[in-house]
């Protein structure tokens, strides 16, 4: 939160939101932290459908997955789907 | 604005509510039915099945449902109505929160019936008393003529875009829902300009940009997905902010409504009879005002200086209004058809004591809780407040500030 908030003349009213949610960084609830090995990943992508934050990134022209650690908040439910067994789980 | 034609049908308090939603271009209905407010959405799903309305019904499985269905459809700029009573209304609890935190107009009729257990399908004021803090407009009718009125009303006052609140029409169970009366009807053009189509404010969306208050695909915005100590107490004071404003509102749309059918309630707020010079008066909401008027006319007929406040507005809760109605009386009695357990007095005795505490002339002020489970309240008795009043002024000395009228030992 900032020291700039709006009083309640300012904001719109039924809790309407007037920022995207893309300004809270969720990255800071993570506790475990997704690692990827790339060696082991074969790019199915279903760690980036499982995701429920939008956290992983596929990279076009790297052509490899990413992690968005501003939001990723280490639920760890990529590590559980991931067939390859290539993401762990590791503790910040 | 003169008194437009009128029709005069004979209708039920429910047939009468049924009538004005039907003349109200409502867009979307769902309810659940409970008795005594069943015939309300029975009566409706017939002018939806005949095609006399272009509503979109929704059937649900619950009260819980039905309101959340009516939140949702408020939610995209729907004109919205449900009817309940009761345990219906109970169930309704928690979605009474989100849906005037979401500030979504939504108008509800209660059939006021008492809660459970034992079962009872009669009046009290239970069921709409215990949510008189859930952010809803409350009025309080006291024939089926006025339900119908006021449920017009309603439509116009809830969707205001400088209040934006849910609105709840009570009407007394049986006593009015069952009770065939002659109705003044308004004619359907009438009405439909009267209530006119929603007018939808804009505000600032989480893309920056001022769009409509909907949910709509073209703007999109969310609506109250969460507030932690940060702004929840900001949406709070502007809830109670449109509350505060609402006390204007109702009494411009009741006068606008007086202009046209000829029909006014007080000042929409408080209904006092012969109360300018009394001495003693009573406070009641509901149906029973019409038997304490006969009782009143009686009084004063012998020369007693009676009078009678009737509360229309129960929320907001119109303080300035009746504390400068009331506080050259000497000696007031508050009726409560509900009862607070373990509480000093019923709610609004609570209140209407708490007012007058400000007021320089400090009257007296007792407590009678009466009808509960649609326990009768006959003149007799009625009777019997008036004489303990005179007795109080007579004496100065009040014995029992609070006590059950009516109720056997
Ligand atoms: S699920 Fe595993 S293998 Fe598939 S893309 Fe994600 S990390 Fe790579
Ligand atoms: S740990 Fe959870 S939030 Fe983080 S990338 Fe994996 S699935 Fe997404």
């Amino acid at each position: 939160m900032t020291s700039k908030q709006k009083g309640w003349k300012e904001i719109p009213i039924a809790g309407v939101c007037w920022t995207p949610t893309t300004e809270y960084l969720t990255g800071d609830w993570r506790t475990f932290k997704p690692v990827p090995d790339l060696q082991k990943c074969n790019k199915c992508l279903l760690c980036y459908v499982y995701c429920p934050d939008g956290a992983i990134e596929w990279k076009r022209e790297a052509e490899k997955i990413e992690f968005n650690y501003n939001y990723c908040k280490g639920c760890g439910i990529c590590a559980n789907e991931c067939r390859q067994e290539a993401i762990k789980m590791v503790r910040e | 604005m003169t008194v437009v034609k009128q029709k005069l049908l004979a209708l039920s308090g429910d047939e009468a509510v049924a009538y004005a939603v039907k003349q109200s271009d409502v867009d979307v209905v769902a309810a659940y039915p409970i008795t005594p407010q069943t015939i309300i959405v029975e009566k409706f799903s017939e002018y939806v099945h005949n095609g006399e309305v272009d509503t979109e019904f929704i059937c649900v499985e619950s009260e819980h449902s039905a309101l959340t269905a009516c939140l949702a459809a408020a939610a995209t700029g729907a004109r919205t109505f449900t009817a309940s009573a009761s345990a219906g209304l109970a169930l309704m609890h928690e979605i009474l929160y989100v849906t005037s935190g979401c500030r979504a107009p939504v108008v509800m009729t209660i059939v006021n019936r008492a809660l459970s257990a034992p079962i009872n399908i009669h009046c009290d004021h239970a069921d709409s008393m215990v949510e008189r803090d859930a952010s809803w407009i409350q009025i309080y009718v006291e024939n089926s003529q006025e339900a119908y009125d006021s449920t017009i009303q309603a439509f116009k006052i809830a969707e205001h875009p400088d209040i934006l609140l849910p609105a709840m029409v009570m009407l007394d169970a049986f006593f009015l829902s069952h009770t065939l009366e002659s109705v003044n009807v308004l004619l359907d053009a009438t009405v439909r300009e009267f209530v006119g189509t929603r007018k939808i404010p804009l505000v600032r969306s989480h893309e920056g940009k001022l769009v409509p208050f909907k949910l709509d695909p073209k703007n999109p915005v969310t609506m109250g997905p969460l507030d932690l100590y940060d702004y929840y107490f900001e949406h709070k004071k502007q809830q109670e902010e449109a509350m505060q404003r609402a006390l204007q509102t109702i009494k411009q749309v009741h006068d606008e409504y007086g202009e046209i059918s000829g029909r006014r309630y007080g000042n929409g707020l408080i209904d006092p009879y012969r109360l300018e010079d009394a001495d003693i008066a009573a406070i009641c909401v509901g149906s029973t005002a019409g038997t304490t008027k006969v009782v009143v006319d009686q009084l004063r007929a012998k020369g007693v200086k009676a009078g009678l406040l009737r509360l229309r507005t129960y929320r907001p809760f119109p303080s300035q209004d009746l504390r400068e109605a009331l506080e050259n009386v000497k000696a007031i009695a508050v009726m409560d058809r509900s009862n607070s357990f373990g509480a000093y007095g019923g709610p609004i005795f609570h209140e209407v004591r708490h007012v007058l505490y400000d007021a320089p002339t400090r009257p007296q002020v007792v407590n009678y809780i009466y009808g509960l489970g649609g326990r009768d309240m006959p003149q007799t008795l009625i009777h019997e407040i008036y004489k303990d009043l005179q007795k109080i002024v007579k004496t100065k000395r009040v014995e029992k500030p609070v006590q059950f009228i009516g109720v056997r030992e």
